[in-house]
């Protein structure tokens, strides 16, 4: 029987499994950048707030170290999705 | 990581990553790559990874041409398994003066004379290529179906597991904080892991570049400089090229995900190591962008970002060896177009160090065209 487990979504902006986050592992990748890197996980609209912690989590389990000592991402602005049309609107030409 | 190698390589992005693998193919395979964060963490993971043919000089035309012939199977070449997903949508370049519509027609000759097939388009072409594109201002455009983007991280990811599959070491967190020379020679590097000793010392880390060569007395002309980027939600496919403007210091292109990525270049922007995100920027460039392609205005911005540009007097990379420590080399001062010809770059050192002829002459690259006045001028850059 399949291990539904693997299959749970931990990025549901870029449809990314515990699975394929655990491949990352076992492929030697240390930190949330890198595998936000490899697979997308955390780049979609909502930017990784659901997913940074699960992942933190898988890293700090499998390398056995506290989550503080996972890296934590810098998060980017902005911190909420704004449209270019408004952003360009708001310009001052110089 | 053991005390001594053939050859150290200072940096873990695209052109560290991609030497250490030409050079293992090439039978040096005692090699470490040393990288003070990930692999990617400095410019080639900030970078929109835009790979273009369409240069104003010869030798930048030739680095890019054949540099391509290897995006165009990387996978196959470092034996990756995963995609480094290269997607040639093409390139338009679009002229907003007489003066960019005149060089255009230049660099369109030389490029032909390469064999590299680049065509202009007026107006109408443009709206053909871009149907939603507002033409206003523009003169023409060029446009080559080769040019297009591939995936940074994949890509440098594949030279570095293709360079560890013949036997070269990574360490990643492992900053390089000094040099030890003897007699005018390299002999070791010293990290905050401990000191390694080496034949050879490879300088490829980006703006950070003249910092590290200041150390072993070498004075280099590349200056750090912020350039900011930022992306969009993933929408359905509405443009294929790139769309870049030198005049306007825009580029524009949609990755096969969905997402809109783009950058403006402010010619205003100071030397510096600085690498925070400015609000300004996000205005102007939306500002910028828009006014060319209206349809943009709904999309929305997820994430920006910034990275140092490398930056060389006259354009073109320095590849040079150091005057006070003999097997000391840098490769860096891309300016801002690394990412596209570091395959090729990568083969003309690897070539060099191992004795091999090559088609390019490494020599026009050295420091020494400063010194003579030769510079190498590239006139098309963003
Ligand atoms: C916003 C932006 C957009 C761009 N767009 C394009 C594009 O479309 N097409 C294109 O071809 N190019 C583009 N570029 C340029 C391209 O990113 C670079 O030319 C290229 O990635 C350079 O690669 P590199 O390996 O030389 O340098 P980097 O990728 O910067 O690698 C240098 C590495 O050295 C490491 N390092 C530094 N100091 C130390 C130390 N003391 N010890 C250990 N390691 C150290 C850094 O951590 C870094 O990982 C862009 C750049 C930016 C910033």
């Amino acid at each position: 029987m399949q291990n539904k487990d693997t299959e749970i979504m931990i990025c549901r902006c870029e449809d990314i499994t515990r699975q394929q986050v655990l491949d990352c592992i076992a492929d030697g990748y240390r930190t949330i950048d890198e595998i936000k890197r490899v697979t997308r996980a955390g780049m979609g609209p909502c930017q990784g707030r659901t997913c940074r912690s699960l992942i933190a989590f898988e890293l700090s389990r499998a390398y056995g170290v506290s989550m503080e000592e996972v890296l934590m991402p810098t998060f980017r602005p902005p911190t909420v999705p704004i449209s270019l049309g408004t952003l360009a609107d708001a310009y001052i030409e110089k | 990581m053991k005390n001594a190698y053939d050859i150290v390589i200072i940096g873990g992005g695209i052109m560290g990553c991609s030497v250490a693998f030409e050079l293992a193919k090439n039978g040096r395979t005692d090699v470490l790559i040393l990288e003070q964060e990930y692999l990617t963490s400095g410019a080639t993971g900030r970078c929109g990874a835009g790979i273009r043919q369409q240069w104003g000089s010869p030798l930048n035309a030739k680095l890019a041409v054949e540099s391509t012939h290897i995006f165009e199977n990387i996978e196959e070449y470092t034996g990756y398994s995963g995609s480094c997903g290269l997607n040639q949508g093409g390139y338009l370049l679009v002229a907003y003066t007489e003066k960019e519509w005149a060089q255009f027609q230049k660099n369109l000759e030389l490029q032909h004379s390469l064999g590299i097939g680049s065509f202009a388009v007026d107006l109408d072409g443009i709206k053909e290529i871009v149907p939603h594109i507002n033409t206003e201002g523009m003169y023409g455009a060029c446009f080559n179906a080769k040019d297009g983007h591939a995936d940074p991280f994949h890509c440098t990811y594949a030279y570095a597991k293709g360079a560890e599959r013949y036997g070269v070491d990574i360490a990643t967190y492992t900053k390089v904080t000094g040099f030890v020379t003897e007699g005018g020679r390299i002999k070791a590097v010293e990290t905050d892991k401990g000191t390694v000793q080496a034949n050879i010392v490879i300088n490829c880390t980006g703006g950070h570049a003249a910092q590290m060569a200041s150390l072993v007395h070498d004075d280099l002309p590349i200056k750090p400089e912020r350039h900011q980027i930022l992306i969009t939600e993933p929408v359905a496919h509405i443009m294929n090229p790139m769309v870049m403007s030198f005049h306007r210091h825009f580029y524009v292109q949609q990755t096969p995900h969905g997402s809109v990525i783009m950058g403006f270049g402010d010619p205003t922007e100071p030397v510096s190591f600085n690498i925070r995100a400015s609000w300004q920027y996000l205005e102007e460039n939306a500002y910028v962008v828009t006014k060319t392609l209206p349809a943009l205005r709904e999309l929305r911005v997820v994430r920006q970002w910034a990275g140092l540009y490398d930056m060389s007097p006259d354009r073109y990379p320095i590849i040079n060896q150091a005057k006070a420590a003999e097997g000391f080399w840098t490769i860096a001062g891309f300016s801002g177009h690394g990412f596209m010809i570091a395959p090729r770059v990568a083969i003309l050192v690897a070539n060099h160090l191992a004795g091999k002829e090559d088609s390019i002459d490494i020599n026009l690259l050295s420091t020494e065209r400063y010194a003579k006045g030769e510079l190498l001028v590239e006139p098309s850059v963003v």
